[in-house]
């Protein structure tokens, strides 16, 4: 009977509540039909099960559901995110406001320690005690694996703890399995929010939002034809929901000029697909802020105004700084060993049968940056510099302000003084745009193209690599 | 390196306490406080950026007070933000940050909060700084409600926050939250701010400012998609830092009422620091400010750097002393030769003679300067429009190669006139008309402006001839020239005489020396320090602090120290502590009569300051050697 009342009280919420998840909502119904003692935990009366473990991907509409289920039957709950609670404290303090007040929370002591959070509650508690369950709802729980290590497998029996009818609802993004802790704990009942399903779900759900001065039908068509573009890359409803309403004015566009009718979908979808391609591109990668892209469907002039975020890569430095980066990325991505064939005008001879020792032979492309000390930075720069250049303290605070832009990154935190390691953390686009205006020296080219050749023996690098080597010869 | 200009600030340092007491001197002291003044006032009245700050508080007004009825769900989710590309000259960012804040106070919101990633290391101290911040900011009104950010700091302040959230009023102004420098936070800490922040934006309208220094993709690397799909970036650039500079040169360099004027190699090294080392404009403003304080400490006659009208007073009341420094100007001994021999003798015994002369001089060196900005201007605009640009792309360019020699004895500017005697009539007609403008402005030299308005008269006059193509085949067959091409080589010519008779070298000036600071090596010694080469000059040669003469051998009387660090110089990359310690006690041992128990003591304390130096550190590969950190022998 209880049961029964409760499920109506899910209808309830499927009937008032005119937002996306009443998908969700009959998920979670059907859920609830097949395993019954799970009602026990929106069961009022009894004591209810300690914790539950809700999962599921983003957008799967996990808090949206347990909140909304809350707020209509109107149960006693705290619900806190996680990401807010730097310390534990905060959680306390979010969770005795919430249930008993902001003035059982100001008797928490400055640094509250969970033995105090669990000593007010049960003295709170003990005050009102529960007419229903009360239920903690705390979002984003993978961030609590970084707190106190007891805290979790506490707060999973909470129940025993305080002696109340107290309820821990915790909502992530990843499985339980990444939780556990070394010692065991109370297992919480496991609550799986699955994806939503192309064909089905996610069309019935966006098509909630259909546009009062056109047919459901025609804002079906439309989700069907977004879903066709972006469904491979993107499978969050919340991204996919603002995509379709930023292009949904595009689209009927033609409706408006009376050039199509309603049911020319083949013409409307020939007239979105290359504008839903584009922003793909631009909007989906926040490239083009919402606004930017609104404002540039209203101007209608087409994507050569648009200025996006990755268009403006190139970055303007000193030109030691760049000699700097240079050097920092030939000690990268060179062995060391090479260095005396590269720099050194007058280097001894090298047998070529086994110059390179056999590791050595795949590209450090695919290995990424190794790091290099100081010393050898500066020896390369010495030597890549056409100029004499005096060590002057200036030069050495680039280095710094080079690791504070993040171009170089510094490595290791001992030795910090004496000999402080770095690597460079630039591709070779950026290098190669560098030296290009900087270059004057040709032996700079040289060493490029040569540091190049070495590198580039795989061939999934190869191609890129020699149109690199070919554009430095063409200079 | 180092040494000398210890020497050179001892010397100094007595010479400037006891000018202090002579009233003259006392008066350039006041000129260089308002020449100072006159420099900062000009930087920061700089309206450079203004066109930037404008557009972004128009950004913030439109986010923070016209969104509200946009009732759209996800929208309100995203945060509006502003991508603020600074450049990576970062000691000036301070001071558009604080004018940024400024404006916003004024005209948007009051509340601003700026934050520095060095204050916000990790999520521990980060968020309650900020929180405390905002509640600070709160103080002040309580039209504001935060609702999710203060329950966090009830901890703080509790009774506040009830009063806070009571207060309701539906119209809420925005929260602006600045990063200062966003590539140097830790891409965690704000990850989990804009998560929070993203939560509370529908009852807090928060905008977000992010201070960047490369490029805007900095964003996309910082932040994972989940977290920048709540923003809405919009893009700001400022002035690049090249044309701020030129600005800045403009104002006070290429300036005839700025009386104070740069040589050419200091010029070359202020502008070399700037475009070889930090970008930041700030920085060649002190360096400016720095050769001022040098010359008004260093030159006596600086007395006579100032208006027209109180260098000739002080010229008239010159005192024999300075009178004596006057006549040993190499610029006003060169100009006494050029003079009659009677002159020369009036110049050199008569007092009185000299001090009409030096005003005469006076006038004509700030003459010399009025005419000669307007004139470089005209010839820049001539000549920046040409291929390759021969006389330089910018004007500070052609300003030093002017004032540092005989321009028109230059090869560039030879291949300059060629490029402008082939000129076609609409680009000649087009720059003399620029000219014509420069000159107009500045009101001096109108017979050069006449002149040269008359030209463009003539030239307009052809109208038509020249069009025909025959005529000029058949003027090309018979190597006669057109009557545009005769114009043209007038206008050419005319051009070339401006140049020689204004552009003349400032060093030929007689009595420059008062105007001109030109000590280059000072200032690079001072600006762009080189701390280990004067380490280790003050190591190998520490007699030349103490005022001995240098034997050039290791000597025992020299600090343990130095004797240690010549020993070191000798070895490899590995030091056997017990060889180098025989090494020193062989020294020691070499003085007479001195007591030989302390060597062992005296070494290891010379050693560990050897390590403390950065030469030397200790090395796991032998337990009884030391590495060198620092190659090359002696």
């Amino acid at each position: 009977m209880k049961i029964h009342i409760c499920l109506t009280g899910i209808k309830t919420i499927i009937l008032d509540c005119n937002n996306i998840s009443q998908y969700s909502v009959f998920l979670i119904n059907s859920a609830l039909m097949n395993r019954r003692d799970i009602m026990s935990a929106v069961n009022p009366d009894q004591y209810s099960y300690p914790s539950v473990f809700i999962y599921g991907h983003r957008a799967t509409g996990k808090s949206h559901v347990v909140l909304s289920i809350m707020k209509d039957l109107e149960l006693p709950h705290a619900s806190v995110d996680c990401v807010e609670c730097v310390s534990s404290g905060l959680l306390f303090h979010q969770v005795l406001s919430a249930f008993f007040g902001p003035d059982a929370a100001a008797l928490l002591p400055r640094c509250p320690s969970l033995s105090d959070f669990v000593r007010l509650y049960k003295q709170m508690s003990s005050n009102s005690p529960a007419t229903q369950t009360r239920y903690i709802i705390l979002d984003r729980a993978e961030r609590m694996r970084d707190m106190d290590f007891s805290l979790l497998p506490a707060l999973l029996r909470l129940q025993e703890l305080v002696n109340d009818n107290v309820t821990v609802i915790l909502l992530s993004e990843i499985v339980w399995e990444k939780f556990r802790p070394n010692t065991g704990c109370f297992e919480p009942l496991l609550f799986h929010f699955p994806d939503y399903s192309k064909g089905k779900s996610l069309v019935q759900i966006l098509s909630w939002d259909h546009h009062p001065s056109y047919t459901p039908e025609l804002y079906a068509s439309y989700i069907n034809i977004l879903l066709g573009v972006f469904f491979s890359v993107c499978r969050d409803l919340r991204e996919l929901r603002h995509l379709a309403v930023l292009n949904f004015s595009k689209f009927c566009e033609p409706l408006e000029k009376g050039e199509a009718k309603e049911s020319d979908i083949h013409k409307l979808w020939k007239n979105i697909e290359p504008h839903l391609q584009r922003a793909m591109q631009t909007v989906y990668l926040r490239e083009v802020s919402s606004v930017q892209w609104e404002q540039q469907q209203m101007d209608e002039k087409e994507a050569t105004t648009l200025r996006v975020l990755s268009a403006h890569a190139h970055i303007e430095l000193p030109y030691y700084s760049k000699f700097l980066l240079i050097a920092a990325y030939l000690a990268s991505f060179n062995p060391a060993r090479t260095d005396r064939r590269f720099f050194l005008k007058s280097h001894g001879k090298i047998r070529k049968t086994n110059f390179l020792k056999k590791h050595e032979k795949t590209s450090n492309h695919l290995l990424g940056p190794k790091p290099f000390p100081l010393d050898r930075l500066m020896a390369i720069f010495y030597s890549v510099v056409d100029s004499r250049v005096a060590p002057t303290a200036s030069v050495f605070s680039q280095i710094s302000s080079l690791v504070t832009l993040q171009l170089l990154s510094q490595v290791g935190h001992d030795d910090q003084l004496d000999s402080p390691k770095y690597k460079c953390s630039v591709s070779l686009d950026f290098i190669l745009a560098i030296s290009r205006c900087v270059c004057v020296c040709v032996r700079l080219l040289d060493l490029l193209a040569l540091s190049l050749v070495i590198q580039s023996q795989v061939v999934r690098q190869e191609r890129s690599l020699f149109t690199a080597v070919s554009n430095l010869h063409l200079l | 390196m180092g040494n000398c200009s210890n020497e050179h600030r001892g010397t100094s340092f007595s010479a400037s306490a006891a000018s202090l007491s002579n009233p003259l001197i006392c008066s350039s002291i006041n000129t260089f406080f308002f020449l100072d003044k006159y420099i900062f006032s000009q930087v920061i009245q700089d309206q450079l950026n203004k066109k930037v700050l404008d557009s972004l508080a128009e950004f913030i007004k439109k986010h923070g007070l016209g969104c509200s009825s946009d009732n759209w769900r996800q929208r309100a989710r995203e945060i509006p933000t502003a991508a603020l590309m600074l450049g990576v000259n970062v000691p000036d960012h301070a001071m558009t940050f604080r004018s940024l804040c400024n404006l916003l106070q004024d005209s948007v919101t009051p509340f601003v909060v700026s934050v520095h990633a060095k204050e916000c290391a990790g999520t521990f101290e980060r968020d309650p700084v900020l929180v405390i911040n905002l509640t600070l900011v709160c103080q002040a009104t309580l039209t504001i409600r935060i609702i999710g950010l203060l329950q966090k700091c009830t901890q703080v302040f509790p009774q506040r926050t009830e009063s806070l959230t009571n207060s309701d009023l539906p119209q809420s102004l925005p929260v602006v939250v600045i990063f200062k420098d966003f590539e140097a936070f830790n891409s965690q800490v704000l990850q989990d701010f804009i998560l929070i922040c993203s939560r509370y934006t529908q009852e807090l309208p928060f905008i977000f400012i992010f201070g960047i220094a490369t490029s805007p993709s900095a964003i996309q690397h910082r932040l994972p998609h989940s977290v920048s799909s709540l923003l809405c970036i919009e893009v700001f650039h400022s002035l690049s830092c090249t044309q701020h500079l030129a600005s800045v040169f403009d104002k006070l360099i290429l300036n005839s009422q700025f009386p104070f004027k740069l040589s050419s190699r200091v010029i070359q090294v202020l502008v070399g620091i700037f475009l070889y080392h930090d970008f930041s404009v700030q920085n060649f403003v002190k360096g400016l400010q720095f050769s001022m304080l040098e010359h008004f400490k260093s030159q006596p006659l600086s007395m006579l750097c100032c208006q027209k009208q109180e260098a000739l007073l002080s010229a008239k009341t010159l005192s024999k002393k300075n009178v004596e420094r006057i006549r040993h100007l190499p610029s006003f001994m060169r100009y006494v030769e050029t003079q009659e021999p009677q002159e020369q003798v009036q110049l050199l015994t008569n007092d009185e003679h000299v001090k009409e002369v030096c005003q005469q001089l006076l006038k004509n060196l700030h003459k010399y300067h009025k005419n000669y900005y307007p004139i470089l201007q005209c010839l820049h605009s001539l000549t920046s429009s040409l291929p390759k640009f021969p006389l330089g792309k910018h004007i500070r360019e052609l300003h030093v190669s002017c004032i540092e020699k005989n321009l028109w004895e230059t090869e560039e500017y030879d291949s300059a006139l060629q490029l402008l005697r082939i000129l076609a009539k609409d680009e000649l007609v087009a720059a003399l008309r620029k000219c014509a403008e420069i000159l107009k402005s500045t009101k001096i030299l109108q017979n050069v402006l006449q002149q040269l308005e008359d030209f463009i008269g003539r030239l307009e006059a052809l109208e038509g001839k020249s069009e025909t193509t025959l005529l000029e085949k058949e003027s090309r067959r018979t190597k006669r020239m057109n009557p545009y091409e005769v114009l043209r080589s007038q206008v050419i010519e005319f051009i070339d005489s401006l140049v020689r008779e204004y552009l003349t070298p400032a060093e030929l000036q007689p009595l420059n020396e008062v105007c001109y600071y030109s000590s280059s090596g000072v200032l690079r010694q001072r600006l762009n320090v080189t701390p280990r080469t004067s380490i280790q000059a003050a190591l190998s040669h520490p007699f030349y602090y103490f005022l001995k003469t240098d034997a050039g051998t290791i000597s025992s009387a020299a600090p343990d120290l130095c004797i240690v660090y010549k020993l070191h110089l000798e070895c490899g990359r590995l030091i056997n502590l017990y060889d180098w310690l025989e090494a020193f006690v062989t020294v020691m041992s070499a003085a007479e009569d001195q007591d030989t128990n302390s060597e062992d003591a005296r070494f290891i304390q010379a050693v560990s300051e050897m390590e403390f130096l950065g030469f030397i550190k200790s090395t796991k590969q032998k337990t009884d050697h030391v590495a060198r950190l620092t190659w090359g022998g002696c």
